[in-house]
C-alpha cells in the first residue's frame, strides 16, 4: 500500500488525519520533520500549530522537502499546512516553503475569529481532488488566517467569511485545503479518497 | 452562504458510559460513548462534546481509550472536557484524537491555564465552559441583565455546578477571551435538564459581549428551542443531550426544521 508521511511540526491532534487517510487505503505514518523522504509515496503537512513554529521546525529539512515535492511526490497541505505553501504569514515571522508566491493574511472585519465551523465551497477550477464533490458542499474550518496566492490560476475553491478567500489550491502534484477534510464528514472523506487515487497512480 | 449554525450533541461520560442527569443530578445510563458518537455523526451532528463528569485522575486511562475510540469512529470535530487541570492533561486528550479541550473549574481557579493552553495548542483548541446561574440579588459590581423576571446577574458555578463562586459570568468571559479562549460553552444551570428552552437572555448577553463563538447549552427540549438560541440568543452553536439520547428529536429532524425556518445549516 502506498505510504503517506504526515509531518509533525506541532503539538496536537494528528490521529484524526492518520485514521482518515488510512480509511482511503493509504498507510499513514506520523514523523517529525525528516530528510528521509524517499520512502514516501506522498507527504501530508497537517493543520495543527503556528506558522512561525512550523517554519522553524521545517527549516532543517526544507531543501529536501521542496526537492522531493518538485520531483513529483504528491503533497497535501491542510490548514496551516496549506499556509506553509506560501512565502510568509501575518501570523508571525518565518519563511514558508514558497511553492507559490503570496502570503497568509489575518481574517479581518466584523466577524468572529477564529472562523470555526461548517462553511461552503464555491468551485472555481476543476481538479481531481474535488471529483464528485458538489459545488456548495459544506466542510469544516478552524482558522484565523487564509492564503492569498499571487497567481489566481492555482485557486480551486473559494469560501466567504468576511472576505471571499481561497479555500483550496491545486497545481500539478501540490494540493492544499484551508479546511480540514479529515473532519469534514463524507465530503472530506471523498476528497481524501481522491488524493489517495492521485497517490496510487 | 454564511457559516452554518452548529448542532452539537453532548455526551456526559462516567466510568466509560454516557449518562445524563436532570439539573446535574439523578444520573441514568444512556449508552456506550463510541457507539453513540458514531450514531450522532451518521445522523448529521456537526460536532460532539464529551464531558467526563467524574473527572478523577484514576480514570484518565479510561477516558483516553474512549477519546481514541471516538477519533477512530467519526470524522467530525469533537471536544473533550472534565478534569483538565494542566497542559499535560490537555496534551493527553488532544494527542488521543480530540480537536479541542474544554476547561471550567481549573480555569476559574487558575486563569493563566487558558493562556498556557492557547500558546501551546492554539486558541482554537481552547473551549472555556461556563456554568452560570441567575442571581437576583442586584450587585453594582456585577453586570446586571434586564430579564423578563426582572434584573439579575449571572453567577459562575464550578465543580460541575456544585459550588457558587461569586464571579460574574459575563465579566469572567471577557477576561477568559483576553487570556486566549477560542470558544465558550455556556450552560444555564437554571434551564439545564428542564427541556423548557435555553436561557436566551444569558446566551444573548454573552454572544454580544465576546467575539469568539458561543455554544448555548442547557434546556433544549424541542426544535423551536434551537431556533430561538440562534435568532434571539445569537448563539453560534447549540448543544443538547437528553433530547438526542432518548431519540425524542433526532438531529436530522431538528436540522430539517431549522433549514425550513431559514437558518443556514449543513445538510
Amino acid at each position: 500500500m502506498p505510504q503517506v508521511l504526515i509531518i509533525d511540526y506541532g503539538v496536537g491532534n494528528l490521529l484524526s488525519l492518520k485514521v482518515a487517510l488510512e480509511k482511503t487505503g493509504l498507510t499513514a505514518k506520523i514523523t517529525p520533520p525528516t530528510k528521509q523522504l524517499k520512502q514516501a509515496d506522498a507527504i501530508a503537512l497537517p493543520g495543527v500549530g503556528n506558522f512561525t513554529a512550523a517554519a522553524k521546525a521545517l527549516e532543517p529539512v526544507k531543501e529536501a522537502l521542496v526537492d522531493t515535492v518538485k520531483g513529483g511526490t504528491p503533497l497535501l497541505g491542510i490548514c496551516l499546512g496549506l499556509q506553509l505553501f506560501f512565502q510568509d504569514s501575518e501570523e508571525g515571522p518565518g519563511e514558508g516553503l514558497a511553492f507559490f508566491k503570496g502570503n497568509d493574511m489575518r481574517i479581518k472585519g466584523d466577524v468572529k475569529v477564529p472562523h470555526m465551523g461548517w462553511n461552503s465551497l464555491s468551485m472555481v477550477k476543476k481538479t481531481e481532488l474535488f471529483d464528485g464533490v458538489a459545488d456548495g458542499s459544506y466542510v469544516y474550518f478552524v482558522h484565523s488566517l487564509y492564503p492569498e496566492p499571487a497567481d489566481k490560476q492555482v485557486v480551486c475553491t473559494q469560501t466567504e467569511y468576511s472576505v471571499t478567500f481561497t479555500s483550496a489550491v491545486a497545481d500539478k502534484n501540490i494540493y492544499g485545503t484551508q479546511f480540514h477534510p479529515e473532519k469534514s464528514g463524507d465530503v472530506g472523506l471523498r476528497i481524501l479518497q481522491n488524493f489517495a487515487k492521485i497517490v496510487a497512480r | 452562504m454564511p457559516l452554518a449554525k452548529r448542532i452539537i450533541p453532548c455526551l456526559d461520560v462516567t466510568g466509560g458510559c454516557v449518562v445524563k442527569g436532570i439539573n446535574f443530578l439523578n444520573l441514568k445510563n444512556a449508552g456506550d460513548p463510541v457507539e453513540l458518537a458514531k450514531r450522532y455523526s451518521d445522523a448529521g451532528a456537526d460536532e460532539l462534546v464529551f464531558l467526563d463528569i467524574t473527572a478523577s485522575s484514576d480514570n484518565r486511562e479510561t477516558l483516553r481509550d474512549i477519546v481514541e475510540g471516538v477519533a477512530r469512529a467519526i470524522n467530525i470535530p469533537f471536544t473533550v472536557g472534565g478534569g483538565i487541570r494542566s497542559p499535560a492533561d490537555a496534551r493527553l486528550i488532544l494527542c488521543s484524537g480530540a480537536d479541542k479541550v474544554s476547561v471550567n473549574t481549573a480555569a476559574v481557579q487558575n486563569p493563566e491555564l487558558i493562556t498556557k493552553l492557547a500558546d501551546l495548542f492554539g486558541q482554537q483548541c481552547v473551549v472555556v465552559a461556563i456554568d452560570a446561574k441567575r442571581n437576583r440579588k442586584v450587585d453594582k459590581d456585577k453586570v446586571t441583565v434586564q430579564t423578563a423576571e426582572g434584573p439579575v446577574w449571572f453567577e459562575v458555578y464550578t465543580y460541575g455546578g456544585r459550588k457558587p463562586t461569586g464571579i460574574d459570568a459575563l465579566q469572567w468571559a471577557t477576561r477568559a477571551m483576553e487570556l486566549g479562549a477560542g470558544e465558550f460553552l455556556l450552560t444555564s444551570m437554571d434551564c439545564d435538564g428542564t427541556e423548557n428552552g435555553f436561557d436566551l437572555e444569558l446566551t444573548r448577553a454573552l454572544s454580544e459581549r465576546v467575539n469568539v463563538p458561543v455554544i448555548a447549552s442547557g434546556g433544549a427540549g424541542k426544535p423551536e428551542h434551537f431556533l430561538e438560541a440562534f435568532t434571539k440568543g445569537k448563539a453560534d452553536a447549540a448543544l443538547a443531550a437528553s433530547v438526542f439520547h432518548y431519540n425524542k428529536y433526532p438531529v436530522s429532524v431538528i436540522k430539517d426544521y431549522l433549514r425550513k425556518q431559514g437558518v443556514t445549516i449543513r445538510p
